[in-house]
């Protein structure tokens, strides 16, 4: 690794995919010698074009649909599915052959992550595949483009970082690294999005960042993607006259970015030709939907603009006669997006739980509050402590309703618009006005589309100790539900107690300590422990045992599962382990189960649906003598 | 001799500069006028026929390429086979609309596009002598030497790259829109 020409860092998006890199021999301190790869991808039948961002999109054809040689790529001629442009553009005539959104199946708990389960509405003719194999496959993608382009420094010799959302879980985080393994990455380096946000940010200021943010600024960063919005605040700490970053919190997982976006808006000029009595065929909609994105950045993007005309074109080859004309103005825009995604509302709202509406697509756990700004309010109004700890951090006054950041960074393409954009600032603003505290100022610059992919090569070049990092750990702590030992009434099921396995901040490589509680695992069969997660509370330390807490505290996470191989010992015996954390180098989460005589090391799953089935099995088989 | 060689030695510099450049041309203007006997000449010089100029044939690959590019994202061919009379300006202007948007793109995708000459329209211009006649057009009263003043009409429009995509063998590219069959 050491040897690494490059630090390459890949944004694997819900909807999109980028790879940057930085030329390590070419830069020096701050002025970093960065470039983004045009990746090689279908765009067409037997075409392929250079595209600077690769569409997250998995085409799986009918045998008889293509002939020899239309799958083609520069580095293959024997894949028989399509990644990118042409897998995106044929698959939204044909969506039972599609797979879309595999992030977002991906750090799905409710289902078994690699089973073979997409696409979702695919007949049983169409061979499936599971959410981690299209994520395999869109890394392998981005790895043969490379080495396409690079012949003399290949991907496997590079130094590689991969983004994730900052709200993924463990088990999601472990099966994105496992996806890079299984595409044969080399060892890889998870970073969160928006910290990669902030790395670009801090990258294309050169030098000036250090003049726009001082000690005891609070930055919370907004990141709202194709298909969902992630959230984090990072404090700027001072030491020995150097700034730090600290990455103090992460929001919740939230499935709602600009694909939905255009969505509703396509769903609001649906209903309005509806009233007119013009009736959209499927094909038409989807046309529609295309049609209503232009408009909206054409709306977005010119404020002298009043309406916008849209225009679904015919499917025969009469153009003229076979079109529909509508218009979308200002009005329905401001409606449908800013008021439907990004409403005026108050620090103390909640989101809401509701009858789904227009966003809902079968299976994946939509956010059901479409209100981007609800979620925003939430999130500061639960980390209100987040800072209380740090050094160098104005004590926020007793009163505060929420935690007061002092500087925004906007991330992905939603946010480019400056109607939303201005909704979102002014809308903070207004809060913080409530409650007494300064005005947030915006941290500009920052390249909207390509942003997480620079950040992440860069961060693979500041992290050889040549630029600031950012710190942070594990943005939760972890617990595994005890059952607390109690007298049996019946129709009572005994109490939970959560019990800390890993404390707040762990930093990658470091290890937990050992709790001081022993479990009674059986041989030969698995056992599954409650766990989970607490974005809140940061003084817990291995061994704490909850036996309260609110529902806004701790957060239920899958169940894990232990399996104690049967080999050397008689299946049915109980072996007494203790639960160990870590966290590798990777940036995982491990947890491993050690017998309390020492003698060896079994890892605990995450991501145990399924009942442990093939896959499950494989994975689990893995014994390391200590 | 001394009386008619300089045009003579003028129009092939004239055509050299159309191949190189200004300079080069006026240099080998000088070169030669000052050697009576030029060799590098000397072969075109006593040549009576004119030698037959082979032509290229260009290769239609890449035409039909931009055809079927322009019809995927712009309809074009669709909207240029259609008979236009029998519909009103408001139609087909709904419909142009489809096809400006549509062509913009492949244009911005695959072409960089710049204009021959920066000054507005309209605006007076002198062209040096050796100008490139390929990229300027003269019209109205061409007569006399270079350097040459007019106004300009039409900025003209120059392609600084290509970025068509590139085709698999045996891809049959006079399919420039697949017929469409619903299941």
């Amino acid at each position: 690794m050491s040897t690494a020409r490059y630090a390459i860092g890949i944004d694997l998006g819900t909807t999109h995919c980028a790879l940057s890199y930085v030329d390590l021999e070419a830069s020096d301190g701050e002025a970093a010698a960065q470039q983004v790869l045009h990746i090689p991808q279908l765009t067409g039948p037997g075409s392929v074009e250079d595209r600077a961002l690769l569409p997250s999109f998995l085409y799986l054809p009918h045998a008889d649909e293509l002939t020899a040689g239309d799958l083609s790529l520069p580095w293959t001629a024997a894949q028989d599915y399509a990644v990118g442009e042409f897998a995106r553009s044929r698959g939204a005539a044909t969506p039972i052959r599609l797979v879309a959104s595999a992030k977002s199946w991906l750090c799905h708990a409710g289902v078994d992550r690699r089973a073979d389960i997409l696409p979702a509405e695919a007949p049983d003719e169409v061979a499936r595949i599971s959410p981690l194999t299209a994520s395999v496959r869109y890394l392998s993608h981005l790895r043969a483009a490379w080495n396409a382009a690079h012949p003399d420094s290949p991907f496997d010799a590079q130094d590689i970082t991969v983004t994730i959302p900052a709200s993924f879980d463990p088990a999601a985080r472990e099966l994105t690294a496992e996806a890079a393994q299984a595409a044969g990455y080399p060892h890889i380096t998870l970073l969160e999005e928006p910290q990669a946000a902030l790395y670009s940010w801090i990258q294309r200021s050169a030098g000036q960042w250090r003049k726009e943010v001082k000690r005891g600024d609070l930055i919370l960063v907004i990141d709202v993607g194709g298909g969902t919005t992630d959230l984090s605040l990072i404090a700027v700490l001072e030491r020995d006259g150097n700034l730090e970053l600290h990455r103090v919190a992460v929001g919740e997982h939230i499935l709602l970015g600009g694909d939905n976006m255009d969505l509703a808006l396509a769903y609001a000029v649906t209903r309005k030709l509806a009233a007119q009595g013009t009736r959209l065929d499927p094909w038409q909609t989807r046309a529609l939907a295309h049609a209503c994105r232009a408009a909206k950045e054409a709306l977005l993007s010119d404020p002298t603009l009043d309406t916008v005309p849209v225009v679904v074109p015919s499917r025969g080859s009469k153009l003229i006669g076979g079109s529909i004309r509508t218009e979308v103005s200002r009005d329905e825009l401001g409606a449908t997006l800013v008021e439907g995604f990004f409403p005026e509302v108050a620090v103390t709202e909640q989101p809401i739980s509701r009858a789904r509406g227009a966003l809902t697509q079968l299976g994946l756990p939509y956010a059901q509050d479409a209100a981007i700004t609800r979620h925003l309010a939430a999130f500061l109004t639960r980390q209100l402590g987040a800072t209380a700890e740090l050094d160098g951090f104005a004590e926020q006054p007793a009163d505060s309703q929420f935690l007061h950041p002092t500087a925004v960074l906007f991330n992905g393409g939603v946010l480019k618009s400056e109607l939303i954009s201005a909704r979102v600032l002014d809308l903070l603003n207004t809060w913080l006005e409530a409650d007494g505290a300064p005005p947030a100022r915006l941290l500009g610059g920052a390249d909207l589309d390509l942003a997480v992919a620079r950040g992440a090569a860069y961060y693979g070049y500041v992290r050889r100790g040549r630029g600031v990092r950012i710190r942070g750990g594990t943005a939760r702590a972890y617990y595994v539900g005890v059952e607390s030992a109690m007298p049996a009434i019946p129709g009572m099921e005994p109490p939970l107690e959560a019990l800390c396995l890993a404390p707040f901040g762990m930093e990658e490589g470091s290890e937990a300590a050992l709790p001081a509680q022993e479990f009674g695992l059986v041989v030969g069969e698995p056992v599954r422990f409650r766990f989970f997660g607490s974005s809140v509370r940061r003084q817990d330390e291995v061994g704490t045992l909850l036996d309260f807490w609110t529902d806004d505290e701790l957060q239920e996470l899958e169940e894990i599962e232990a399996t104690l191989p049967a080999e050397g010992r008689r299946p049915g015996d109980i072996v007494r382990v203790k639960l160990h954390a870590r966290v590798t180098e990777t940036g995982t989460l491990e947890l491993e189960a050690l017998p309390v005589d020492g003698s060896a090391r079994w890892k605990v799953q995450f991501d145990v649906r399924g009942d442990g089935s093939a896959a499950g099995d494989d994975a689990q088989a893995g014994v390391t003598a200590d | 001799m001394a009386r008619t060689t300089p045009s003579f030695f003028r129009r092939i510099g004239l055509a050299f500069s159309v191949l190189f450049n200004a300079e080069r041309a006026a240099q080998l203007q000088h070169d030669e006028a000052e050697d009576e006997q030029p060799a590098a000449d000397a072969s075109i010089a006593p040549a009576a026929e004119p030698q037959p100029v082979i032509l290229r044939e260009t290769t239609p690959e890449a035409a039909l390429q931009l055809l079927g590019l322009l019809q995927r994202e712009a309809r074009f061919i669709d909207f240029v086979q259609e008979d236009v009379a029998a519909y009103s300006d408001a139609d087909i202007g709904a419909a142009a609309r489809v096809v400006h948007e549509g062509c913009r793109k492949v244009l911005g995708e695959h072409f960089s596009i710049e204009p021959v000459r920066a000054e507005s329209e309209g605006s007076r211009i002198t062209l040096a002598e050796g100008f490139d006649a390929a990229a300027v057009r003269l019209t109205g009263k061409v007569v006399g030497k270079p350097p040459f003043t007019g106004s300009l009409g039409h900025r003209g429009w120059r392609v600084t790259d290509t970025r068509l995509p590139k085709l698999a063998d045996g891809h049959d590219a006079s399919v420039i829109a697949q017929a469409e069959v619903e299941l």
